[in-house]
């Protein structure tokens, strides 16, 4: 009889041990390094948003040919606000961090800001001048106060307007480039070309997507935007973001929107059904539109210089985070991306606009056959030229989003402009204070 | 398990000789062990750490600064129109998804009761919603729901009616979200009450289709009577589910705004958007807290209603 019960309370003893060896096995964080083998093979993992496009213009593919002991893995989450959310759960957690991470341009300051101590100064790791070469404001915003480099700036993003000319056509509007850039010099230009346009387009044929896109691109064309230089977020009284928003609404007031909400998967579709004619395009939505339309919308499109020839909407950086498994391997391959022969490339293939003034002078007459042989290189390097060093700050991508979310209201429920703006600013306030 | 007699060992009885008996008066706690070890773990210190955390102000990208603010952060949310806007939807989305849930979970498992031919099949296959993932059910239906391609509105504008938003309008998408929800879980629940309805016996509907009553009859003075215990469980698991909803209104645009206006964003799509969009975790905390405090309080109610029906009814 006693060894049953020996062996029972044995046996509840055994399983206590195994849950709480499950449990301290549980709780040891786990990183997304890879084991490397003795001789010298080392795996980079790379995690990004969007479309990068290093993959696609085959520049892994090079750089493992010229570094044969180096395998490269990339993560990439489409839409950059999950991404940035993950970001910081893995920053806070400490855990599940790659070697390279991306950060979008509206995400910047905060990092500066708040955050400088997660990342690594790209100076210890021999690169520090990875950003000498670019454009001033791009490697002045990734610097911290106390002069670390907190990353390497890839692509910015000057504006034009990607434009159907087969729907230009058929609704009676010239196709050529030069006289479009002409027609709608302006903001106000464009929204009357628009009314000419849906004058006689065919039903359930906008002008344009989104008032989002539009009032995006025109912000974007302003030095201050949501935060003035003392970092204070003035978004309620900025003159850019109040004429921006006048001139949104006034393009849902005259029914020129496809009332799309972009990066959604109506929006992806409505690419390749041709639900609008015009779209606000920063370089990098050249891939973006590749990607959707495919080859059947090749010659379809064309581009053409904006209102005000300028602007910027977005852009990006890599960082290499404090937790990072192979920090000299991340930087060396950081500081080939971004030397101006690859950033030409990625032009060239992907059309990301490159940061680094070597790399715009090589592309100034880079045309596309996708869009008609358009001048890209041209048309965006005159952007380029223009563009401010805008003020960036900590909150930069929560308003832009209350902004567009608002404009969604008012061309989706009917909500009046002014109840809207009023919700916008209800929103910022819900994401801040204390 | 049989409790072993707990009476005191007579005095200057040396213990040793009874080894036995205090190990078999372990044993049981030892085989609970790992249940608790891990509820404390994992339930019960979390609980108590959120209801810390909640008292500060915690940011997620300084999560190392912890600043006492007392109750700030609850009287805060207490103020915050959008608090109430998401304590509003849970309540109407929880209203529109489980009322029609429960309902027909009920109807189809008094039509599966009855002896028709591939009953198996049917009973498996009502289960088939609940055993896809969150994720695919909610992205199949954002689809469905979609404004300008959904098959929804292809489908009303081919009968003649205007298309509507499902993603903008407010009853509509919280119509579009409990419809997920009521999906998933129909099947479940009706197999809880299939087996309810199996534990009453067949005497009684001979008896009462002896009386002449019809089917109708039966289904209302004999099935929902005896079922009456499984309503009550099947209403308070699925109202504790409402207060919880998430991930189906988290997917449906796939943000946690939940719609432009917030017009479907539930209590915890709010706590998530304050956590890990805005990166205020000592508010999620309070947000986490003040959950935890109203699902015990409709748990109360429930249980509180129930006891109520039955002492009338006896």
């Amino acid at each position: 009889m006693a060894t049953p019960r020996v062996r029972r309370s044995a046996a509840a003893l055994g399983s206590t041990v195994l849950a709480t060896a499950l449990l301290l096995s549980a709780c040891s964080s786990g990183g997304a390094g890879s084991k490397d083998a003795a001789d010298g093979k080392v795996t980079i993992t790379v995690d990004l948003f969007g479309t990068f496009g290093f993959k696609e213009a085959g520049l892994y593919d090079e750089y493992t040919k010229l570094h044969p002991n180096v395998t490269i893995k990339q993560t990439d989450t489409q839409d950059e606000g999950q991404y940035w959310q993950a970001l910081q759960t893995k920053l806070a957690g400490g855990g599940g961090l790659a070697d390279i991470q991306g950060l979008e341009v509206g995400r910047v300051a905060s990092v500066v800001q708040k955050q400088a101590d997660k990342f690594t100064d790209l100076k210890t790791l021999g690169i520090g001048d990875v950003n000498d070469g670019l454009v001033p404001w791009k490697g002045a915003a990734i610097k911290t106060a106390d002069g670390k480099v907190l990353g390497a700036g890839t692509d910015i993003g000057p504006e034009a307007i990607c434009y159907r000319t087969d729907l230009f056509k058929a609704a009676g509007l010239p196709t050529d480039r030069t006289e479009l850039a002409a027609k709608w010099s302006s903001w106000q230009g464009y929204l009357d070309l628009g009314k000419q346009y849906a004058a006689k387009a065919e039903a359930g044929n906008a002008w344009t997507d989104s008032a989002a896109g539009m009032f995006t691109a025109e912000v974007g064309q302003q030095k201050v935007r949501y935060s003035d230089e003392s970092g204070k977020a003035v978004h309620d009284s900025s003159p850019a973001v109040k004429a921006a928003w006048a001139d949104a609404t006034a393009l849902v007031a005259d029914g020129l929107s496809a009332k799309l909400a972009q990066w959604t998967p109506e929006w992806n579709k409505a690419f390749t059904t041709g639900k609008f004619a015009t779209l606000s395009c920063p370089a990098w939505m050249i891939g973006y539109i590749k990607g959707q339309a495919g080859d059947a919308g090749a010659g379809k499109w064309d581009i053409a210089a904006g209102p005000g020839k300028t602007g910027n909407w977005g852009g990006s950086y890599l960082t290499v985070p404090r937790t990072a498994k192979h920090p000299k391997e991340a930087a060396e391959l950081i500081k080939w991306l971004n030397a101006k022969e690859q950033q030409a490339t990625l032009f060239t293939k992907q059309g990301s606009f490159p940061s680094s003034t070597g790399a715009q002078d090589a592309i100034k007459d880079v045309t596309d056959a996708y869009f008609n042989n358009a001048p890209i290189g041209q048309i965006f390097s005159e952007s380029a030229k223009a563009m401010p060093a805008q003020v960036l700050g900590t909150d930069d991508g929560v308003i832009g989003k209350a902004f567009t979310d608002a404009l969604g209201e008012v061309e989706r429920t009917g909500t009046a402009p002014d109840t809207a703006w009023k919700h916008a600013l209800d929103n910022v306030k819900k994401a801040n204070g204390n | 398990m049989a409790l072993s007699s707990t009476a005191r060992l007579p005095v200057g009885r040396p213990a040793a000789k009874r080894p036995g008996r205090l190990r078999r008066r372990l044993a049981p706690y030892g085989f609970l062990a790992p249940f608790f070890v891990l509820f404390a773990a994992f339930g019960l210190f979390p609980l108590l750490y959120t209801a810390w955390v909640s008292l500060h102000r915690v940011e997620l990208q300084t999560s190392e600064r912890m600043d006492w603010l007392g109750f700030q952060n609850y009287t805060r949310l207490l103020a915050d129109p959008f608090f109430w806007n998401a304590l509003r939807n849970t309540f109407t989305i929880g209203v529109l998804s489980t009322v029609p849930q429960l309902l027909m979970a009920l109807g189809l498992a008094h039509l599966l009761n009855y002896r028709l031919r591939g009953r198996t099949f049917f009973r498996v296959a009502m289960l088939m919603p609940y055993a896809t993932s969150v994720a695919a059910a909610t992205l199949v239906f954002a689809q469905l729901f979609g404004r300008d391609y959904g098959l929804i509105n292809w489908v009303l504008s081919s009968i003649g009616l205007n298309p509507v938003d499902w993603q903008a309008d407010t009853w509509a998408s919280q119509f579009g979200v409990s419809a997920v929800v009521t999906w998933r879980w129909t099947g479940y629940n009706a197999l809880i009450y299939l087996a309810g309805m199996q534990a009453i016996p067949g005497e009684l509907y001979e008896s009462a289709a002896v009386d002449g009553a019809s089917r109708w009859q039966q289904f209302r003075h004999v099935t929902v009577p005896g079922l009456r215990p499984t309503i009550v469980f099947t209403v308070v698991v699925s109202t504790i589910g409402a207060t919880q909803l998430f991930g189906e209104p988290l997917l449906y645009e796939g943000n946690s705004g939940g719609g432009i206006s917030h017009q479907y964003q539930t209590l915890g799509l709010y706590l998530y958007e304050q956590g890990w969009t805005f990166f205020h975790l000592g508010r999620a905390a309070a947000v986490a807290w003040v959950m935890f405090l109203l699902i015990v309080l409709l748990a109360l109610l429930n249980a509180a209603i129930a006891a109520r029906r039955n002492r009338t009814d006896r």
